[in-house]
């Protein structure tokens, strides 16, 4: 190979397309799909079925308020009570993860390994059917509500204490190392000075298991529910067969984002404060 | 005299194959100000840090206060209450403010009382001049000001030695004056200190005495003006020769960056 020579393989093509058309002619491309796509959805829909089925106003309007007084209150109480039991268990489960003791660490993996493999509806038939089978007289506190805070704890535990472990990982070695300079206990030092900044770094994690958490608890309908407990979606669904009309679905569905929209929101301005206060 | 702060025996420390520390002999004594020196990998920051157990040492024995910090059963967080240690990377705790980096450990491990940690911590910001930046949270500080709130924290728990790891080393060129002015004062105060370092002018100002570390051994160990002024071995010459003049030294075979596990 000889120095003098100019390269010539990255110098611009004469012939062909250049680079630049390439490109806009992939953009291009890319409108053209959405655009007919979306055409192709408009005209080929019913609106008029779909109004009369999912948009009737009246039928709506006979779910207010019970849909947000009792249904939505409902699914709000099973999510924060299955996403407490989840948070302390899964606490408890990552630092037996990162435990020194060996049958711990075995333990944990094991619960995770299981838990995080099972459907969320066997462990509610589960938590509903085999354990007062297996353990006669025994009654879980709290009726309904403290079923489904058991089983959705029980689910979201194994998720939880994986990202807790690994947000407890996140966290500077240097802070443990500073923390026990100060002659904190390995113990102190934890609950101090680690597990305040894990949980900053897993905020974002956390709260799409609450989101989560927020469409599992439906699945309480199959624990068998009173009047006086159902959420959005069997709220929604029984509405929806009295009526004969799926309008009562829809709106069970607007009030799911009713509450996911503005959470996202919330944690991505915590999420954004807390980059501030983080170097 | 009496028994000496920092008493280090016959001290060894290995990584695996690796042997970082091959028998070092140190003593300490109440109020000095030792300075260690040495290339990258000599083993300095490891003996730093063996101090405080921060690592195990693999053999030999280590003495804080006169008390036996090797000693299987010692009581290290208490041991470790005693000793102030200041990293390269300051590591303070982000998530709290200025104020509370410097109470909480008061607190949750001395066991005092709001009042008086808080008067304690403003007492020590009012020392490494800090005072208006009480409220701040670490992240708004620069490195040099972070690095001199870590020293109030260690200063805070009321140590009777201070250890600093390469406290200098991380900072901007223009911000290393107000942390080695704070260091100044406080082995003027009298406290007893062990500064890893590479700022020979500290060292040849402060330090009462410097100890060139290479190859895991202590090489030469005397007075400043000795060490630094007119070293008498070969190895030192020439580590001070590359450090003080780093434009003028040649290419080396295989030399920097042997041992390693100094710096994170």
């Amino acid at each position: 190979m000889t120095d003098t020579e100019t390269d010539t393989s990255l110098q611009p093509k004469k012939k062909g397309l250049t680079r630049r058309r390439k490109r806009a002619l992939s953009r291009g491309a890319q409108y053209a799909v959405f655009v007919a796509a979306v055409i192709a959805f408009a005209v080929s829909a019913d609106w008029g079925r779909l109004k009369n089925q999912f948009a009737q106003a009246d039928i709506a309007q006979q779910m207010f308020p019970d849909v947000i007084t009792l249904a939505l209150k409902n699914t709000v109480l099973y999510t924060l009570s299955g996403f407490v039991v989840g948070l302390v268990l899964g606490m408890v489960i990552a630092l037996m993860r990162l435990s020194s003791v060996g049958p711990y660490r075995w333990l944990a993996g094991v619960y995770i390994e299981i838990f995080r493999g099972l459907p969320a509806l066997l462990i509610f038939i589960f938590v509903g059917v085999a354990v007062p089978l297996a353990f006669p007289g025994t009654e879980i506190p709290g009726g309904t509500y403290g079923k489904v805070a058991i089983a959705l704890g029980l689910v979201s535990a194994a998720y939880m204490a994986e990202t807790i472990r690994a947000g407890i990982q996140a966290v500077p070695k240097g802070q443990l190392e500073a923390a026990r300079s100060l002659g904190f206990s390995p113990a102190r030092a934890m609950v101090s000075i680690i597990v305040p900044q894990a949980f900053r770094i897993i905020l974002p994690p956390l709260t799409n298991e609450l989101v989560l958490l927020f469409k599992d608890s439906s699945l309480v309908l199959f624990l068998g529910v009173t009047l006086e407990e159902r959420e959005l979606s069997k709220f929604g669904r029984d509405l929806a067969s009295t009526t004969a009309n799926s309008t009562p679905i829809l709106v069970a569905g607007l009030c799911y984002l009713l509450v996911t929209v503005p959470l996202s929101f919330v944690v991505r301005r915590m999420e954004s404060k807390a980059q501030e206060a983080i170097r | 005299m009496s028994r000496p702060e920092i008493e280090v025996r016959a001290l060894h420390k290995s990584f695996g194959d690796n042997e970082v520390l091959r028998g070092i002999d140190l003593e300490i004594g109440r109020g000095e100000v030792v300075c260690v020196i040495g290339p990258s990998g000599s083993g300095k920051s490891t003996l730093l840090r063996c101090v405080n157990l921060l690592e195990e040492p693999s053999k030999g024995q280590v003495f804080v206060g006169g008390t036996e910090v090797t000693d299987p059963d010692v009581d290290i967080d208490a041991v470790r209450r005693r000793i102030g240690m200041v990293f390269q990377q300051f590591n303070l705790f982000p998530h709290l403010s200025v104020t509370e980096n410097l109470t909480l450990p008061q607190r949750r491990v001395l066991g005092r009382d709001k009042a008086e940690a808080a008067r304690v911590a403003a007492e020590n910001l009012a020392r490494v001049g800090l005072s208006e930046k009480a409220d701040a949270y670490p992240a708004s500080l620069s490195g040099g000001q972070q690095q001199r709130v870590a020293i109030a924290r260690a200063l805070a728990m009321g140590p009777r030695v201070m250890l600093f790891d390469e406290p200098t080393s991380a900072l901007d060129p223009e911000l290393v004056g107000d942390v080695l002015a704070v260091m100044r004062g406080l082995a003027e105060d009298g406290m007893t200190m062990m500064v890893v370092t590479h700022e020979m002018t500290f060292a040849r100002e402060v330090a009462d005495r410097v100890v060139f570390m290479d190859g895991g051994v202590i090489v030469e160990d005397g007075s400043p003006g000795q060490v630094i002024g007119s070293p008498r071995h070969e190895r030192t010459r020439h580590f001070l020769s590359r450090l003080l003049d780093p434009a003028m030294a040649e290419v080396e075979e295989g030399t920097s960056g042997q041992g390693g596990g100094e710096t994170p």
